[in-house]
């Protein structure tokens, strides 16, 4: 009611801190204020300001640098994670509720067992039989984006087979197959739009903690995660290279999680995405 | 409703409890035994609590790393070095009040060596022909050759002496001779042993001694600064012994082991195979950066794969100094001026992962990029160890007096050397002192003139403890942590 | 309800039985040999050999497989490779330290989001409820292990409060126990709370705006006494369903936690049992836990079924 009349805050909060990350990253695809790798072990756990904007770590490598250099990591294993329980669970999803019956059950069933199985066992699973990489992060977190997504797109749609215009295109002679990409997909679009967002930042904190347990990236490509956990004997020492990730990690989920409510606010305030 | 009483009971028992804490003593060390017997698996944590502690052999390592009588009293070798006739010590009874004598003696070595052993160091045992026993505080050992190291073999953890009535349930319950017994073990958390008061030599000082398990380093840090542990074993994280030294109430101890930590090289596989490309790896690595980086300092470098604490040892680290220039120019000389990219495979150690950023930084500014990966210890044994499929790795080789493993072709780093091997086989039957360093001393000049690994720097031991306690081992020859003399100071 | 009821039950025993064989399966193929792992860099071939036999690892994987499932069946996990004890011990004595984490920290995440989920709601759209809001936001981007290494430094380190991990047993008093899981529940509880706290707040706005909540307050009692006599009840059945999917979390999420703390709970004995390769332990652990997962959906089903007939028809 009075909301629609105010400025979307989440909305301008969210895109203003993603955008801040983003731009980060991707200007460390061409520059650096400091090479990411090279170690300098005599200027190292130096403090913010003592000419480092934010410090340097244990090896004496630039603590700023690194964050851009890492927000690339995070950004990038989050996205593909996401694009992957997306290209798999939304035609599962359209599947189940357009063709109902036995496949139906199953794509739900095979739902419920995948949501039964603790996530960050299986993460560590895939990373044990794998190899620790960035690939097999974006597989692990990926995996359990599928069923989120296969969930979220069959119930929508099934809400939408009942629609009048669906009937009318059956009517109209449209096959299931074609209904679903020309009529249903378009018409969930942005309620997956608002979902991926969430996935998206979930995303970013489950590489943070795949890292962090050294499953992650390996190194030398930075990542939030292993910079939080090479911090942690060294905390008592220099707390900011605990507190520079942490912070990080914190405003770039803090402003998907913000622009995700501010994109369902905008594009349909009675939508209500599913978190899980 | 019981256990609520017992935790009341146990309750009140913590607050009246610090009237018996200076005999006894809770250490930590960083890894948790999978189980406690030393002659059936290689991990160094059942050492650490039972080697001298719970378990003895026919003789021991001292702190310096010599070799001396334990339950062996005397011996006497044969004049063709291949009898060892074994004097045992009278009336020395295991911790269940069986009596030790030569038949469990037979029975432990007998034990190592037979065809179903799970022995770690089986290797250790395999010289022995036979075991014989004449009575009951005599044994004799017969060898197919002649072997320089057998008494030295003798003193390791996995040559324990151990009982066949007790050999059932040795994994979860030891019982061995040694001046404490086994008492408990919560898994995950501690192990306690208490005093053996029927020993056979002189008694420990303390009453009792608990094993605390933290594998976490701030975990560690923690509960040392919080007063729970009165000392750690081989502290995880160099970088928090400026904290304990800056306090008072501890006391860091400095010391060495026998761990050469080495840029492992696979000699078989390109571009390594090639000894200028090996050379320049060498020269390209600046071992006072890794020693800082990785190590906060604490660490003596080593040109070759020798500790410096032994007489034979030559500092052969002039071989490799740090010299990117030449690095590079023995790289174009091989044929690599546009780069090489190599794989370096990581096991867990913070030594290694830690080290491995380093040495990828330093080889970078040469050339030679790598390709990182973080493996686990079982991964890294069957992918760099047995499949020897692998560029570089970083290890430290923790058995003391091992410059043997050059010897061998199949080691995972594949150096072949004939000329070496001829001298290893000299070494083995030579049992006289003076000639036995002059051959190690050629022997580690051989392996560092022929780049086969880069030499990096030898492990120190860092423990912590509190002032008050003396007796503490500062060196580790072997993977042990004797508490058979520590003490409370007055 | 009876056909219900054995359709719902054949799914169960097939969902279990296929979550058996992907464990085994992916377990199976993990590289690194238990035996080689054990034995060291000096072991020879033999030994391993000899090693591997008196494990049992010398069967197919089928067979194994078989003996698996059929040793579960009658109860018996198996014996761990490295500790060579019943796995059944041991999942026991790491749920003595889990199962209290996670009732601790689930506690603490109520304590916390009820009152902070009335607060809000009961002020809808007043600066009370933005502050709990964006309290929210933050409590849910902050990563648990963060958090715990923060908890760590201020309150072990600096304050010395609390000791930094580990954990001393229940044996040497309830309260030292407790202590030892304070800040790692503390740890688990923040971002669960915040999550709550938001659940909370929704489904108490929903039902104010309910006819029967308009009459309450028609009859003069403010949005705060409406709440408390009859939204709270109406409005518990969605945080219920959050609670149970919470604490699914919260025992098996703890690993990380458990990992930053150094407790021997369930987590730290899957993650250790993967680096060993002490696949039993590993296998049973995890199939422990889907298990929990699946029988509490089950039972939630149940639950509904027999409150709402209608959604008998949906299973």
């Amino acid at each position: 009611m009075t909301r629609s009349q105010r400025w979307n805050w989440s909305l301008v909060i969210g895109l203003a801190l993603v955008s801040v990350f983003a731009i980060g990253a991707l200007i460390s695809l061409f520059w650096t204020p400091h090479d990411v790798t090279a170690i300098n072990i005599a200027s190292r756990l130096k403090l913010p300001g003592q000419g480092y904007v934010l410090g340097t770590d244990h090896y004496g490598r630039d603590m700023l640098s690194m964050i851009m250099a890492g927000a690339q990591t995070s950004i990038a294993v989050a996205i593909l994670a996401v694009g992957i329980g997306m290209a798999l669970g939304v035609p599962l999803g359209l599947a189940a509720a357009a063709g109902r019956g036995w496949l139906d059950e199953l794509i739900m069933r095979g739902n419920d067992l995948a949501f039964a199985f603790p996530a960050l066992v299986i993460a560590i699973l895939i990373t044990a039989v794998f190899g620790a990489s960035a690939v097999n992060a974006i597989i692990a977190i990926g995996i359990f984006n599928i069923p989120v997504f296969a969930r979220l797109t069959r119930g929508a749609a099934l809400s939408l087979w009942t629609r009048d215009f669906i009937l009318a295109a059956r009517v109209a002679g449209k096959g299931k197959v074609r209904i679903s990409a020309e009529h249903i997909l378009p018409n969930i679009a942005n309620l997956l739009i608002v979902q991926g967002t969430i996935q998206f930042s979930l995303g970013i904190l489950a590489e943070a903690g795949l890292s962090y347990v050294g499953l992650g990236a390996q190194p030398p490509t930075p990542s939030w995660g292993r910079m939080l956990a090479d911090s942690q004997t060294l905390v008592g020492l220099a707390p900011h290279l605990a507190l520079v990730p942490g912070l990080a990690i914190i405003l770039t989920v803090l402003g998907l999680n913000l622009l995700g409510d501010g994109l369902r606010d905008l594009l349909d305030p009675k939508l209500r995405a599913v978190r899980s | 409703m019981k256990r609520f009483f017992l935790t009341a009971s146990v309750l009140v028992l913590a607050f009246t409890g610090s009237a018996w804490a200076k005999d006894s003593l809770t250490i930590g060390i960083q890894l948790e035994p999978p189980h406690l017997d030393p002659t059936s698996a290689a991990a160094g944590a059942i050492d650490d609590v039972t080697y001298a502690n719970v378990f003895e052999g026919l003789t021991r390592f001292q702190e310096d790393g010599s070799i001396v009588p334990s339950l062996a009293e005397s011996w006497t070798i044969s004049d063709d070095g291949l009898t060892y006739t074994f004097k045992l010590h009278d009336g020395v009874t295991f911790h269940d009040g069986t009596t030790m004598d030569a038949e469990d003696v037979k029975f432990s070595l007998d034990r190592a060596r037979g065809d179903d052993s799970t022995n770690a160091q089986k290797g250790l045992f395999s010289g022995i022909a036979e075991v014989n026993v004449i009575d009951p505080t005599t044994v004799e050992v017969k060898l197919s050759e002649t072997d320089g190291n057998f008494l030295f073999n003798m003193a390791w953890g996995d040559a324990a002496i151990v009982a066949p009535e007790s050999i059932e349930n040795i994994k979860t319950n030891p019982i061995g001779t040694g001046a404490f017994k086994f008492s408990k073990w919560v898994q995950g958390d501690r192990v306690e042993l208490v005093r053996n008061d029927a020993y056979w030599g002189q008694p420990a000082d303390l009453k009792a001694a608990t094993f605390k398990f933290i594998s976490d380093p701030t975990a560690a840090f923690s509960a040392m600064m919080a007063g729970d542990l009165d000392a750690f074993s081989a502290f995880p994280a160099p970088e928090n012994l400026i904290q304990f030294e800056a306090d008072d109430r501890y006391r860091v101890l400095i010391g060495s082991t026998e761990g050469e930590t080495i840029l492992s090289t696979n000699n078989k596989k390109p571009p390594f195979d090639n000894v200028k490309v090996r050379k320049a790896l060498a020269h390209a690595i600046n071992r006072k950066e890794l020693i800082d980086g990785a190590q906060f300092g604490y660490g003596t470098p080593i040109g070759s794969h020798f500790a410096p604490h032994h007489p034979a040892y030559v500092d052969l680290t002039g071989n490799s100094q740090y010299d990117p220039e030449l690095a590079k120019s023995l790289l174009k000389e091989a044929g690599l001026e546009g780069g090489v990219t190599v794989s370096l495979k990581l096991p867990p150690p913070s030594y290694a992962r830690r080290g491995g950023e380093i040495i990828a930084a330093q080889l970078r500014a040469v050339g030679i990029n790598t390709e990182i990966s973080n493996l686990e210890w079982a991964q890294w044994l069957e992918e760099v160890f047995r499949g020897k499929d692998f560029n570089l790795t970083i290890v430290s080789h923790t058995e003391p007096m091992d410059i043997g493993i050059y010897a061998n072709p199949d080691y995972y780093f594949q150096y072949d050397n004939a000329d070496f091997q001829a001298r290893i086989k000299e070494l083995r039957a030579t049992t006289d002192t003076d000639k036995r360093n002059e051959l190690l001393k050629k022997a580690q000049t051989m392996i560092s003139e022929d780049y086969v690994n880069g030499f990096l720097f030898q492990l120190p031991r860092l423990s912590v403890a509190k002032k008050e306690i003396e007796g503490l081992w500062v060196n580790a020859p072997t993977q042990a942590v004797d508490l058979t003399h520590v003490r409370w100071a007055e | 309800m009876i056909s219900y009821l054995t359709k719902r039950l054949a799914s169960l025993v097939l969902s279990l039985f296929v979550a058996s064989a992907v464990i085994f399966l992916v377990i199976e193929v993990i590289p690194g040999d238990p035996a080689a792992y054990m034995l060291g860099m000096n072991a020879r071939p033999d030994t391993i050999a000899a090693l591997r036999t008196e494990l049992g690892l010398d069967g197919s994987v089928f067979e194994r497989y078989v003996g698996w499932v059929t040793g579960m069946l009658q109860g018996d996990f198996g014996v761990s490779y490295t500790y060579r004890t019943p796995v059944a011990t041991m999942v026991a004595d790491r749920l003595w330290i889990s199962l209290p984490l996670a009732l601790y920290a689930l506690f603490l995440t109520v304590v916390i989001a009820f009152p902070a989920g009335i607060f809000a709601a009961s002020r809808r759209g007043q600066a009370g409820d933005y502050g709990v809001i964006g309290a929210t936001q933050i409590g849910i981007a902050i990563p648990n292990f963060w958090f715990a290494m923060i908890l760590i430094l201020v309150f072990a380190i600096n304050m010395r409060w609390f000791s930094a991990g580990g954990f001393p047993g229940w044996e040497n008093g309830f309260l030292q126990g407790l202590k030892a899981l304070t800040l790692p529940a503390v740890a688990l509880a923040l971002p669960q709370a915040a999550i709550l706290t938001r659940v909370m707040r929704s489904s108490l706005i929903d039902v104010l705006g309910e006819d029967f909540m308009r009459t309450a307050r028609a009859k003069g009692l403010s949005t705060q006494q409406a709440i408390f006599r009859h939204g709270l009840r109406n409005a518990l059945i969605p945080v219920l369903t959050i609670i149970g999917l919470q604490f699914a979390f919260l025992l098996a999420g703890g690993i990380i936690i458990e990992q930053v703390f150094a407790l021997p709970g369930l987590g730290r004995l899957v993650f250790q049992s993967i680096s060993q390769r002490d696949l039993v332990v590993v296998e049973s652990v995890v199939m422990l836990l889907v298990f929990a997962v699946i029988m509490t959906n089950f039972l939630v089903d149940l639950a509904y079924a027999l409150v709402d007939p209608r959604l008998r028809v949906r299973a």
